[in-house]
């Protein structure tokens, strides 16, 4: 099914899309069916900047696997960052 | 009659008469033929539905995808608008109906039109084809495997959906046969959705045939992805031809 289910997180940062780097704005994560990858549902996420076009955009297909173990390897990484330094 | 169809990128009318993208097959003869409107599901007006537009060019229909997505994203590569689209949270209902009303008007309004126009979609676009199909004056709908026709997307654990909506309230102004193709396995509709919305119909009186296939699930007919099931694919086009053919001949 389409899962319909968006969520969005205000973005700082950047990432480097079709034309290069440029500051990141927003970010969603959605569940649904993938453009590229092979299988029949997986974690989308579109880091964006709506105010330079739909095209300012870096997108990843990843299996509900990956992107649970991504989530981890973040939430580790970032707890093990010495304090006064995140 | 020749085989020969053109397949293109065309310009069609679009809700509240906006110009909007679509991409069509049309047939290069002047027989006079039904047409047929193809709604992409929610990833977007991808490589896969262009491919479902040309089968029915090659069948003999004239056919049209409207670019669902445009109006978020004029003139960007058709997944960044879909992302775009996503990000507002989805294509609005009205907004769909209005996209289907032109891309039927773009139909009738060619040469070797015999008037007939018909409506399919799949995933998101079977609701949407059952949507467009109790609002607007069309021949024959093709519900593929459309979520939440029937069914409460407000239940869903941990995830409600509230900003999508059955339709109730608009299936008995359902105006023309309806055919329904399900996976038994599927979640969304689940068989029960399926039965609820044969049930309704009944008691509406509506014209419709519904088939559900053992061992598929969800996006059945979808060739690049693992929810392929080639035998469920192979008899659905079957039903689709046959019921066109009874429906939008003229």
């Amino acid at each position: 099914m389409c899962t319909y289910i968006t969520a969005k997180v205000e973005t700082e940062g950047s990432g480097k899309g079709a034309e290069g780097w440029f500051p990141l704005t927003e970010t969603t994560v959605y569940f649904d069916h993938p453009v590229h990858a092979s299988a029949d549902h997986t974690l989308n996420i579109d880091f964006r900047n709506p105010e330079r076009g739909a095209g300012a955009r870096v997108a990843v297909e990843l299996t509900a696997e990956t992107a649970r173990a991504l989530a981890q390897a973040i939430l580790e990484t970032l707890d093990a960052v010495p304090e006064g330094v995140a | 009659m020749s085989d020969a169809f053109l397949s293109a990128t065309v310009r069609i009318p679009g809700h509240e008469g906006a110009e909007i993208e679509a991409y069509s097959a049309v047939a290069q003869d002047d027989q006079p033929r039904g047409g047929v409107v193809v709604i992409h599901h929610l990833p977007g007006y991808d490589e896969a539905t262009k491919e479902i537009v040309r089968r029915f060019g090659h069948m003999g229909y004239n056919a049209v995808m409207p670019n669902l997505y445009w109006h978020d994203a004029p003139g960007a590569a058709p997944d960044d608008a879909a992302a775009a689209g996503r990000a507002k949270g989805g294509i609005p209902d009205e907004r769909l109906v209005g996209d289907v009303a032109g891309a039927a008007q773009y139909l009738r309004s060619l040469p070797n039109s015999n008037s007939k126009v018909g409506v399919i979609g799949y995933c998101s676009g079977g609701r949407q084809s059952v949507l467009a199909a109790c609002s607007l004056p069309l021949d024959a709908a093709v519900d593929c495997y459309g979520a939440f026709v029937t069914g409460d997307p407000s239940s869903i654990e941990g995830h409600p959906l509230r900003h999508i909506s059955p339709l109730y309230d608009k299936l008995p102004n359902l105006n023309c046969p309806l055919l329904g193709l399900f996976g038994a396995d599927d979640k969304h509709p689940s068989p029960e959705e399926v039965a609820e919305l044969e049930q309704l119909l009944t008691k509406y009186g509506k014209s419709f045939e519904f088939h559900s296939y053992a061992g598929a699930g969800h996006a059945f007919f979808m060739v690049e992805r693992p929810a392929f099931r080639p035998e469920a694919a192979k008899d659905g086009w079957e039903r689709i031809k046959s019921f066109f053919g009874k429906h939008l001949s003229a």
